[in-house]
């Protein structure tokens, strides 16, 4: 396959197709926003116009973008697609800190209501949906993208298939962002959680995905090296089981094409199913394969180390794929959901604890023969511990999926814990890490701005992260005692208000941890910025890895 | 280990890995979700339930819009603790005309599931434009603006059309009555109340908003509030016919 | 699973190497510079995979579990959590018949002299009042504006055990055929009186509480043909009608002018919910004594 040493060029052909479809979209649009009754999906509409119509000029742009910015070769020969994976890390880094921001808001918001200010577009109710998809779709998403484009590339040697499609998915996928994000905000919402989108933004988000899927699996066709790496694995499994949850739990009837609100096809106990089926999976392609994918290029990258065994990579991503999909049920333990489902969901839970810890095993002992590099390089310790939090999570995951334990935990604050231990200990934490290591990889830096600041980010989250999910375990197995606690007589002892009243103080120290959490992205920020610019902060490291590391990169 | 090395076949085609990563995954989904649609005990036999009234409908979707769900859920447990702050814990023919379900997983606040007729309209009103002013410890937003809202109806049966599509079991009837039904349920005196209620038996018919000339979306969510949970009749339910 | 063989990959060059730190060989890939070293799976990462996936099976044959073309697997323990819960009620129902059957029978004037009972009674009365009654009298029954303070000895309906119980039990412009109704009218939207005319009476309502204010005898004519036949020639109320007293300067509602020209106006006719039906017969005695206690009971 000797294409990929010559420069890349746009093809006329799909340029003027994609064009044409753009159009069609356009026209569509102006359609919509004439007959709608809805301000809201008038105003998407408007979006979509503004978005697709920028496209176009963009694409016409194209081939004249590619022709004179004259590509540059890598050293092994390939044309890497740079650009878009920079354009990933700034959108990540963007919408990371809007999700921590809007999280710490609810997390005031519970502990002092009046920070709902009555409105409708400031109310718990419409911003929860928001926080939850901006973090784990806007900022874990285009962190999956932008390293899923990176990791292909160089696992495979080869040019990301196509020219105009990835910028396509990356555009499309913020366009889906945006439509989403304002869409709760004005009140359109399918009230499925983590599926809230309404119908039309899902078809969007449809025809991103299948053309990231399809970008994906050109590329790992037309890679150079003879097998796949486990990393691209994990990533391939969760581009098409997303694809496949998507489509099915967002099977939905409009009540009529221009209007946004839609009855979907299932109902009660079959939709209950259908719907913890897909969130729970969401959680583990979405939030663990996907993410696993990352560990596994950066860790050994940045540790320099070979991947502890290849065997556990194979029998743990197969087991892991195969029964994460079984687990759903125990979202839905003691509900009206059948009780042999819930055993199976139970049971389920529990065989997945190996095979998840199989990811932390492989991360954590590849480090074998590098400890020693967490004392100098901050970056690997923040790896090092997310891999630690993922195994944390998936110790408790399967503890809380045991029914018994779960009729304590279900309701409370306690999964709110168990959430962001997974959310902010692993998912933020090894996204931050595969930052910290594509900034100065993709702007040509020798190294970081500055090593401390990774530190200080380090640490202060570390602190956030602590009081976030010590103030949740504390509050949410208190509330679920107090909420079966009995008097001697045998009578229950509290009032629910009585249980809304205990918490406070939790809330408020959780809130502070979230505050800290920000902090501690906004550090990151600042330290990106200034290596983007190429700057240094000159301090004395002993021996600045990070350099070393980004030295390689750079001569590959 | 032999059986490893076969592997690298995977490894080598991506669209060979596909498709195994596509078996895997398929398993677990169709063995759980599919019986859910064709076992008989799956929803259980109960008296009284009908699909809801135009007004709750809307009221509903209101509910949704505005992600009550996020902190109430509709689902009490059937265990002991639940059964006794609640009521009787809540069975799966309960929501088999929900589209979607709104069980909920979070409660920020108690769960709703029988609420209907636990409390006035009046304290609903006062509750939801501001909850603090009958329970001052609670941390529940206020929803002032609902009060103001007017609410859009007039295409209500097409709500009712799609829903029907989708196996509610609506008639041709309520469906093209879905305006006039709507009106009705504000009002007792009106011509239509006798044909409604033929309708919808057990709904509960009166201004919900303690302001007769508008129709607003609180009349619509607190219509919808009032009758959650109201509508099996337990005393004929049969606990060991519907056990699973 | 031990580190033999990796070399029957057929036709692939062999270019595994050892790796100086470990020993251990790799498996000859590399990709961006990442190898895979051959290391064999953890032994006790095998072990307990395998002991989650028995205990996994041996549960699943215990309970129900696996869907079936015309049922499911009923599992050999049978229980399903429907069936626990079921006994666990009864059982606590049992345990409790000793004292709830009594409050259930014995009629409220007995079990008030009976100091075990109450004990029982207030005990349950209080753990219902909490999650039912508090959201409109308030965590200390003290009552909000529109709800009435069950504290004090001002009864609109009654403060007598009989009286408190049949206003729980079927409650107050409530859903039960029974309840307690008496609508009082809205004068100004049903147009029995013009707007000057509740001006002044209301000033006459605030001359029954406050002797500061003075009122005619021409609205005192006014109050008797209107309002008398509820709240009596004295304004002090009839009880067995459900009519407030005005002249004790306490109110449901709020007593500066602009409220008191609104509900003659407009009435309110605050509902009191049923709880026959939702409750059971001996909470709601239970609660009748508890209420009974808190203050006022007559
Ligand atoms: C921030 C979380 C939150 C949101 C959002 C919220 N609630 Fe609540 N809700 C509470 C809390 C806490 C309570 C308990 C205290 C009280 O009664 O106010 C409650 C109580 C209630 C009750 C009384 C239930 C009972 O049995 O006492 C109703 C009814 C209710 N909410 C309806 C709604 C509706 C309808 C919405 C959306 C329009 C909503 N809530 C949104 C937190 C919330
Ligand atoms: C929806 C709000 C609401 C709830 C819940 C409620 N009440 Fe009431 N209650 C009222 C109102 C309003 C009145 C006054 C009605 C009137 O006379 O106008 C009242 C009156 C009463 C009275 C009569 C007071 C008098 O002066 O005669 C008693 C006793 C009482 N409530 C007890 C209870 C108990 C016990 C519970 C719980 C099981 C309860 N209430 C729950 C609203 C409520
Ligand atoms: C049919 C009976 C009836 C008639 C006639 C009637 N009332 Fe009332 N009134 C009531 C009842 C019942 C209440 C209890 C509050 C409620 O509506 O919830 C009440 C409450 C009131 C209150 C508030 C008392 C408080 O404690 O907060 C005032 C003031 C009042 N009435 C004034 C009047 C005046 C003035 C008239 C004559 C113009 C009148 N009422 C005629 C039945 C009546
Ligand atoms: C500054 C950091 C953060 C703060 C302060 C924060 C705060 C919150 C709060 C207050 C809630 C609502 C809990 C409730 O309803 O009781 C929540 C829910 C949630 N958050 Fe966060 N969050 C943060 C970061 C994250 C991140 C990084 C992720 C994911 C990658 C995440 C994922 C979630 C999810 C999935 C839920 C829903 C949990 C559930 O439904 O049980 N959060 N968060
Ligand atoms: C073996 C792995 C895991 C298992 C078995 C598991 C199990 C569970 C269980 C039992 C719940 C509570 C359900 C409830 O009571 O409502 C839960 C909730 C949740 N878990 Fe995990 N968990 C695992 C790993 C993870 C990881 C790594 C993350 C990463 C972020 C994660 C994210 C979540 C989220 C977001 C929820 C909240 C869902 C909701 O209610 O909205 N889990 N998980
Ligand atoms: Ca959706
Ligand atoms: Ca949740
Ligand atoms: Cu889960």
């Amino acid at each position: 396959m000797t294409f990929q040493n010559n420069p890349p060029t746009v093809s006329k052909l799909a340029q003027s197709l994609v064009i044409a479809c753009m159009g069609i979209g356009i026209i569509f649009a102006i359609l919509v926003a004439a007959k709608t009754t809805s301000g809201a999906m008038q105003f998407h509409a408007f979006i979509f116009m503004t978005a697709l119509t920028t496209g176009i000029i963009a694409i016409i742009n194209l081939s004249g973008r590619i022709e004179d910015e004259a590509p540059v070769k890598s050293p092994s020969g390939v044309f890497y697609n740079n650009n878009i994976i920079k354009y990933g890390v700034i959108a990540s880094a963007f919408w990371g800190i809007v999700g921590f921001l809007v999280g710490d808001i609810l997390a005031w918001q519970l502990a002092f209501p009046v920070l709902n200010f009555d409105l409708p577009w400031t109310n718990f109710g419409r911003l929860r949906p928001l926080h939850t998809s901006a973090v784990v779709f806007a900022f874990g998403g285009n962190v999956l993208i932008a390293t899923s484009f990176y990791v292909v590339q160089r696992t495979g040697k080869a040019r990301l298939a196509g020219e105009i499609a990835p910028w396509f998915v990356f555009w499309g996928y913020q366009l889906f962002i945006v439509l989403a994000a304002t869409g709760y905000l004005l009140g359109v919402t399918q009230a499925k959680e983590y599926a809230e989108p309404e119908w039309y933004v899902d078809i969007w988000l449809t025809i991103v995905w299948v053309t990231y899927l399809l970008v994906f699996i050109g590329t790992l066709w037309r890679r150079r090296e003879p097998h796949i790496y486990v990393a691209n694995w994990f990533y391939l499994a969760f581009i098409v089981t997303v694809a496949l949850l998507h489509l099915v739990n967002n099977a939905t009837i409009p009540v009529s094409f221009v209007e946004p609100k839609s009855y979907t096809i299932f109902a009660g106990v079959q939709d209950a199913l259908t719907q913890w089926w897909y969130a729970h999976n969401a959680v583990g392609f979405f939030l663990t394969a996907g993410f696993l994918g990352i560990m596994y290029y950066f860790v050994p990258k940045r540790a320099e180390r070979p991947v502890y065994s290849y065997r556990l990579s194979i029998v743990h991503f197969w087991s892991i794929i195969f029964l994460y999909i079984w687990a759903g049920p125990h979202h839905l333990h003691y509900t009206a959901l059948p009780d042999w489902a819930q055993t199976l969901g139970m049971t389920f839970s529990i065989m997945l604890w190996m095979p998840s810890w199989g990811g932390m095993i492989n991360g954590l002992m590849t480090l074998s023969g590098a400890w020693d590099k967490l004392r100098t390089d901050p970056v690997l310790k923040m790896l090092v511990v997310s891999v630690a939090f993922y195994g944390m999570s998936t110790f408790e995951g399967p503890l809380m999926s045991i029914k018994a334990v779960n009729g304590l935990s279900h309701y409370t604050d306690w999964t709110v814990g168990h959430v962001h231990s997974g959310a902010l200990g692993w998912v933020a934490y090894v996204s931050f890490g595969a930052l910290y290591c594509l900034t100065p990889w993709l702007w040509n830096r020798k190294g970081l701005y500055s090593l401390k600041l990774v530190n200080i980010h380090f640490w202060v989250s570390t602190v956030g992260i602590l009081l976030y999910i010590c103030a949740m375990w504390v509050s949410g197995i208190m509330q679920g005692l107090m909420w079966r606690a009995y008097t001697d007589l045998g009578f229950l002892e509290y009032s629910f208000v009585e249980t809304v009243a205990a918490m406070q103080p939790y809330f408020i120290i959780r809130a502070v941890g979230g505050l800290l959490f920000i902090i501690g992205g906004l550090v990151m920020c600042y330290n990106l910025w200034r290596t983007i610019l190429g700057h240094s902060a000159d301090e004395k490291a002993p021996e600045n890895i990070d350099n070393a590391i980004a030295a390689q990169a750079l001569g590959e | 280990m032999k059986l490893l090395d076969k592997h690298s076949i995977l490894e080598k085609n991506p669209i060979i890995l596909l498709i195994g990563i596509v078996l895997m995954i398929s398993v677990g989904g169709l063995v759980e979700i599919v019986p859910l649609f064709y076992l008989e005990n799956t929803i259980e036999k109960v008296e009284g339930m009908r699909p809801y009234t135009p007004l709750e409908l809307a009221g509903r979707s209101i509910y949704m819009r505005e992600g009550c769900s996020n902190c109430h859920s509709q689902m009490i447990r059937s265990t002991r603790d639940e059964v006794e702050r609640y009521g009787h814990y809540s069975l799966a023919a309960e929501s088999m005309y929900d589209h979607p379900q709104l069980w909920g997983s979070k409660r920020n606040g108690p769960d709703l599931a029988r609420v209907g007729n636990k409390y006035s309209d009046e304290w609903h009103r006062e509750h939801l434009i501001k909850p603090s002013s009958v329970v001052p410890e609670t941390i529940m937003p206020g929803y002032p603006f609902l009060a103001e809202a007017d609410l859009k109806f007039s295409k209500i049966d097409i709500d009712l059309k799609v829903n029907q599509m989708i196996g509610v079991p609506y008639s041709d009837e309520q469906v093209t009555n879905a305006v006039a039904d709507l009106k009705a349920q504000l009002d007792e005196d009106s011509d239509d109340y006798d044909a409604f209620i033929e309708r919808y038996p057990s709904a509960q018919v009166r201004d919900f908003d303690g302001n007769p000339d508008e129709i607003t979306e609180l009349d619509a969510l607190i219509a919808y509030l009032q009758m959650l949970g109201t509508l099996v009749d337990f005393s004929l339910y049969n606990e060991t016919e519907n056990n699973r | 699973m031990s580190t033999e063989n990796n070399d029957t990959k057929n036709n692939e060059p062999k270019n595994s190497e050892v790796d100086q730190y470990s020993g251990v060989e790799t498996t000859g890939h590399e990709w961006d510079g990442i190898k895979e070293l051959n290391n064999p799976m953890p032994r006790w990462w095998v072990y307990t995979l395998i002991v989650c996936c028995i205990w996994a099976f041996a549960y699943q044959i215990y309970y129900p579990s696996w869907p079936l073309i015309n049922s499911y697997y009923e599992g050999m323990g049978g229980k399903t959590q429907r069936e626990v819960v079921k006994a666990e009620l009864e059982m606590i129902a049992e345990d409790r018949s000793v004292f709830a059957d009594k409050i259930q029978t014995t009629d409220l004037a007995t079990i008030n002299s009976d100091p075990n009972l109450t004990e029982y009674a207030l005990a349950g009365g209080k753990a219902a009042f909490g999650d039912n009654c508090a959201p409109c009298h308030g965590t200390g029954a003290a009552g909000f504006i529109g709800y009435p303070n069950l504290n004090d000895d001002v009864w609109i309906w009654g403060g007598s055990l009989d009286e408190i119980h049949y206003t729980i039990n079927y409650g107050i412009r409530g859903v039960h055929e029974d309840t307690r109704i008496n609508d009082m009218p809205a004068f100004l939207r049903d147009e029995l009186l013009s707007r000057q005319e509740i001006d002044d009476l209301t000033t006459y309502v605030q001359s029954l509480s406050d002797s500061s204010i003075q009122s005619t005898p021409a609205v005192h004519e006014m109050f008797i043909d209107n309002c008398a036949s509820c709240h009596g020639e004295d304004g002090k109320g009839l009880r067995e009608f459900g009519s407030p007293d005005l002249t004790d300067a306490i109110s449901l509602y709020v007593t500066d002018r602009d409220s008191i020209v609104d509900i003659i106006s407009y009435s309110r006719g605050g509902v009191m919910p049923t709880w026959n039906g939702r409750l059971d017969e001996a909470t709601i005695k239970s609660l009748a004594i508890y209420v009974h206690t808190l203050g006022g009971g007559e």
